[in-house]
């Protein structure tokens, strides 16, 4: 298998791939309104576009059962005024939600929990995808980034999905920047952003939004050598067992799927591998920094 | 109290030392009658019979002198004749003085002779002896000697001593005698037998360290060392362990105490230097150069070497004792760093001319000519066939560099005609089949799948206007001779090829012969390797397959592993987000913090307005408020300049590479010197010797001073890093507490045992 070849980067020309979570649950309840998170967003799109004539935007809505591209400026027929950009991001928009609503109807029928978490590990595939696609163009790249726009909570059961593309970002050095835009914290955004060294920044005025986005996520990889961004506070790297949720110094690690426990358990909860072995030797468990 | 310590039978021993000096005032009160020996070698001993059953121990001397036969008698000493002939066996007639062992007792005498000095010709006592015997005090005395140039210097004696008796430690004696002996004081050493001269009474202030045999081993020893310059001491064989060891205990314990006092006026005249180290070990020049050898080559060796050992925390032996590897894997690895080939090509041997004869004077050293060697193989086999046999040396050489110089002149007609005149220089003129037959052979192993096109670009040869220059002429590939066609190019490649294959012998330079041979030596066995490689064939084959195979024809492959089976990934992020948000700060958990009631439908529809209402309403001028951006803006600032001392630049750089140079080359420094001194420390425990004891003195004091240092750094850093220099330091003062408390209660220890027991040890 041919191999990708070997990086050329143009050290001003960004791509950057925008996640937009279109989660219908999180928007119904959220503070700031779907428009006006829009009103926000579309005017950064353009600014980038703005910023350097090269720099090329792609737009990928994050639903609760699909994900899609909603925008790519260098398609071609996006180019033109800002309005235009606009509508078509808006149409497209519209389009996705109501496919997004109608896949969602017929795999999941009422009265069961409803899917609320968005698909975040998809659309950072499609991203990731994306971005790899350009690799293999051409000679010289623009230098990509994502940018993870994300309201809804973490699906925790995306969880291996979503480190695989972590992950894979880190091994590409594309950075993942995320922009919180609910109420609480994403675990899976402040590794994301810690481990491929983007920006993880949760404003706390979401009227000034637009403001957050120009001020800290516009600037290319380049500049931001010379800039002090926000930092991450740095990741909580201690274990804590799978059973309570507590914070532990030693314990029990499931040999085969890597689980944490604070007690040894016969059989392991995550995996369902059985530890038929003897009682163990209770002196010396397994040690976990 | 009389006694403390009563071991019935012990033996002493006294056994070879390195140095030469007799030993033999140990006991002063009772000089054995030795000299007779002095300077002969004891080659054999035997014990033999006399007609009267007893039994005596017969020497051979056989030295410079004749023949000589010493007796070893017991009590008193060794007789010498000075012949070897038919001797009369001495009887109690004719050595009164001597008291002979009676036969029962000698087996034992010649079990433990043997055993201790491994020699073999010991007369078996007869059978009918009863095999145990009680030997209440024997002893045997034998005293080797070898001779160097002068028999009376440069002699290595051999001592063994057998005895059986009491050795009396920490003893209480308040007896009528009027003496009185302080505890701790003295040992003294009672033999069961009271006629026999091995009473000892030593003071403890006269033993500079102990030694003993592990437990488990052998033979229950104690060695207590008198004089470490001198090489004497007492070695004691017990019957069993655990009077060994309470014995050893009990000295350890006295010693300590002893050589704890510092500045003791000392009534031996023993140096001041030895007092503080107890056992100087004797270095050959051999080991000497090598440990400085490796303190040139590790910087870092060095200056602990330079910190502890010169300023006196730890000794030259102890220092080394923790890198016994390192000193022998110098001895076994003779293999060293070899440096390659230059890289400059051999073309760089130029002639030099003088400008007024004719004459080129071409200069070769032998570094050149093994690389002449190495890249033209035909130029070597010339010199193996040629060489002395044919022609001499010199000759050879001023051959080979007329034809390197008709080469290099291109004088192709010359050069031909002058091939046809000398066959030897035709050698060098010619196309070296060797190097041919080589690449035939390289050639044969390519990877057939190689892609020869992709380079084809790379080709500026054939390109106007390029070409190699050589010798400011263009080196064309067409020229009519044989000679040149070989191209520079295959001369580099040939070059390149020499370079990177490396100096393969390890062989002086100098005598071009044995260069030379080796050289072919290697080839050969290269050769050879790689006919047995003959299978790779099969191999290239397999591996043909391999690449032409189409992906699409072949049947999807199982994967080889077991895929993971998880049934429920959502403990991963369950276990993680509980830690995240709490760095955070968040207080939300869980994921239920969105409004379940909404039905679907809702939500969509509620969504879709929304979009239609962006939709309706198109881009709002302007953006945002610009108060609000102001709010944001400052509010953004504010944070990153609170928190820009708190953390770095960027989340992969080290703490270390944000500190000031010198602080951290101080604290890396400290860091080795610490580690060093805590593997002294805990490798000290549990102390059993006086030497051992000094050593954890030595070290503590020595731990205590960095520990100041480690304080002074945290406190004299500057404000910016010293959150950061303060969480280097530490593990390193942790690690020091530890070996500190340690200390602590190891002494504490002590002295609520030798507080219970003041006597030492009480039966």
């Amino acid at each position: 298998m041919a191999s990708a070849p070997s990086k050329l980067y143009q050290d001003d020309v960004s791509l950057v791939v925008a996640l937009l979570d279109t989660n219908p649950f999180f928007w119904a309840a959220a503070s700031l309104p779907f428009s006006e998170f829009l009103h926000h967003v579309i005017p950064f799109i353009n600014s980038l576009l703005l910023l350097n004539q090269l720099n090329r935007v792609v737009l990928i809505a994050t639903g609760t059962s699909s994900c899609g591209y909603i925008f790519d400026s260098g398609d071609g027929n996006a180019s033109g005024n800002s309005n235009a950009v606009c509508s078509g991001i808006i149409k497209k928009l519209e389009d996705f939600v109501g496919k997004d609503s109608k896949i969602g109807k017929g795999s999941n029928g009422d009265g069961t929990r409803p899917a609320i978490s968005s698909l975040l590990s998809g659309s950072l595939s499609l991203a990731l995808c994306y971005i790899q696609r350009i690799f293999r163009s051409g000679t010289r790249h623009p230098q990509p980034r994502i940018l993870c726009l994300q309201g809804s909570p973490d699906g925790p059961e995306q969880y291996v999905a979503v480190m695989n593309s972590i992950f894979s970002a880190q091994r590409l050095m594309i950075p993942i920047d995320s922009c919180i835009v609910g109420a609480q914290h994403s675990a899976f955004l402040q590794q994301a952003s810690y481990i491929t060294g983007g920006v993880y920044l949760k404003p706390q005025q979401l009227d000034g939004l637009f403001q957050f986005l120009a001020a800290v996520f516009a600037t290319d990889l380049h500049s931001r050598n010379f800039l002090r961004l926000p930092k991450p506070a740095g990741v909580d790297f201690r274990a804590s067992c799978f059973c309570h949720k507590k914070t532990i110094d030693m314990g029990y690690v499931c040999s085969v799927c890597l689980s944490i426990f604070c007690k040894y358990h016969k059989k392991c909860s995550t995996c369902g591998s059985e530890f038929n072995q003897a009682a163990p030797d209770s002196t010396i468990p397994d040690q976990k920094h | 109290m009389e006694l403390l310590i009563e071991l019935s039978q012990v033996i002493i021993d006294r056994r070879p030392r390195k140095r030469q000096r007799l030993g033999w005032d140990v006991w002063p009160e009772n000089p054995m009658k030795l000299q007779d020996v002095d300077g002969y070698i004891i080659s054999d001993f035997s014990l033999t019979t006399n007609r009267t059953e007893q039994w005596f121990c017969v020497l051979l001397v056989p030295a410079r002198a004749p023949q000589q036969i010493g007796f070893l008698y017991p009590d008193s000493g060794i007789a010498i004749r000075r012949s070897c002939k038919p001797f009369r066996v001495p009887t109690n007639s004719t050595q009164r003085s001597l008291s002979l062992i009676p036969a029962t007792r000698i087996r034992t005498i010649g079990t433990e002779v043997q055993k201790l000095t491994g020699a073999s010709s010991i007369l078996p006592p007869s059978p009918s002896l009863p095999l145990r015997v009680e030997v209440p005090f024997i002893y045997l005395f034998l005293y080797l000697s070898s001779l160097h140039s002068d028999p009376k210097q440069n002699l290595i004696r051999y001592k063994l001593f057998l005895s059986g008796g009491r050795l009396e430690v920490g003893f209480d004696k308040n007896g009528g005698n009027k003496r009185r002996y302080k505890n701790e004081e003295r040992f003294v050493f009672v033999p069961n037998d009271p006629r026999s001269l091995m009473k000892l009474n030593v003071e403890f202030k006269n033993i500079k360290g102990h030694k003993f045999s592990k437990d488990g081993s052998k033979q229950a020893l104690l060695n207590l060392t008198q004089d470490p310059e001198k090489g004497t001491g007492y070695i004691f064989e017990f019957d069993n362990f655990t009077d060994r060891n309470s014995c050893r205990d009990f000295v350890g314990r006295v010693l300590g105490k002893l050589q704890s006092v510092p500045g003791r006026p000392n009534e031996q005249s023993v140096p001041e230097k030895s007092a503080g180290a107890p056992l100087p070990e004797q270095l050959s020049a051999v080991e000497m150069e090598r440990r400085i050898k490796l303190l040139r080559e590790d910087s870092e060796l060095l200056r602990l070497h330079k910190q502890f050992v010169l300023s006196g925390v730890l000794t030259e032996s102890e220092f080394w004792a923790t890198r016994k590897t390192l000193l022998g894997e110098d001895t076994t690895r003779m293999t060293k760093q070899r440096p390659g080939f230059k890289s400059a090509m051999l073309a760089d041997v130029r002639p030099s001319a003088d400008g007024r004869t004719n004459k080129v004077t071409f200069s070769l050293t032998p570094e050149i000519i093994q690389q002449i060697f190495a890249e033209k193989p035909a130029v070597h086999r010339a010199f193996l066939n040629l060489v002395p046999s044919k022609m001499s040396e010199k000759d050879f050489w001023t051959k080979y560099c007329r034809a390197e110089y008709l080469n290099r002149t291109r004088n192709a007609v010359v050069a031909g005609a002058e091939a046809a005149e000398d066959e030897e220089l035709a050698v060098f003129l010619k196309h070296d089949d060797i190097l041919a037959n080589e690449a035939r052979r390289k050639i044969r192993r390519v990877d057939p799948t190689l892609d020869m096109e992709a380079d084809e670009g790379d080709d500026y040869i054939h390109l106007p206007d390029h070409g190699i220059l050589r010798d400011a002429q263009k080196d064309t590939a067409e020229t009519e001779t044989e000679v040149s066609r070989r191209t520079l190019s295959q001369d580099l490649n040939r070059h390149a090829a020499v370079v990177l294959e490396g100096r393969a012998l390890d062989v002086e330079l100098g005598d071009t012969r044995t260069v030379a041979e080796a050289l072919a030596w290697s080839k050969q066995e290269l050769l050879s390797k790689e006919k047995s490689e003959e299978n790779v064939n099969l191999e290239k084959q397999e591996k043909v397959a391999r690449m032409t195979e189409l992906e699409d024809l072949q049947a999807p492959r199982n994967p080889q592993y077991a895929s993971l089976c998880i049934k429920d990934p959502r403990e991963y992020f369950d276990s993680q987000q509980a830690n995240a948000l709490r760095a955070l700060g968040g207080t939300e958990f869980g994921t239920n913090s969105l409004d379940l009631n909404l039905s679907k439908e809702e939500v969509y529809r509620h969504l879709k307005e929304q979009i239609s209402e962006a939709k309706s309403r198109g881009l709002r001028n302007p953006i945002i408020r610009p108060d609000t951006a102001l709010k944001v803006f400052s509010g953004l600032s504010q944070h990153l300049s609170s928190t820009r001392f708190q953390l770095g630049k960027n989340s992969q750089e080290s703490a270390l590479d944000r500190i000031p140079h010198r602080t951290k080359d101080d604290l890396m420094h400290h860091w080795t010197s610490i580690q060093e001194l805590l593997r002294h420390f805990w490798s000290s425990y549990p102390i059993t010797t006086a030497g051992l004891y000094n050593k954890v003195q030595r070290v503590k004091d020595a731990m205590g001073q960095i520990y100041q240092k480690l304080q002074e750094i945290k406190e004299s850093s500057q404000s910016d890093f010293r959150h950061q220099v303060s969480l280097l330091v530490q593990p390193m003062l942790q690690a020091l507490d530890a070996a500190f408390a340690h200390y602590d209660s190891e002494q504490q220890k002590r002295t609520a045992k030798s507080g219970a027991k003041p006597n030492g040890y009480v039966r």
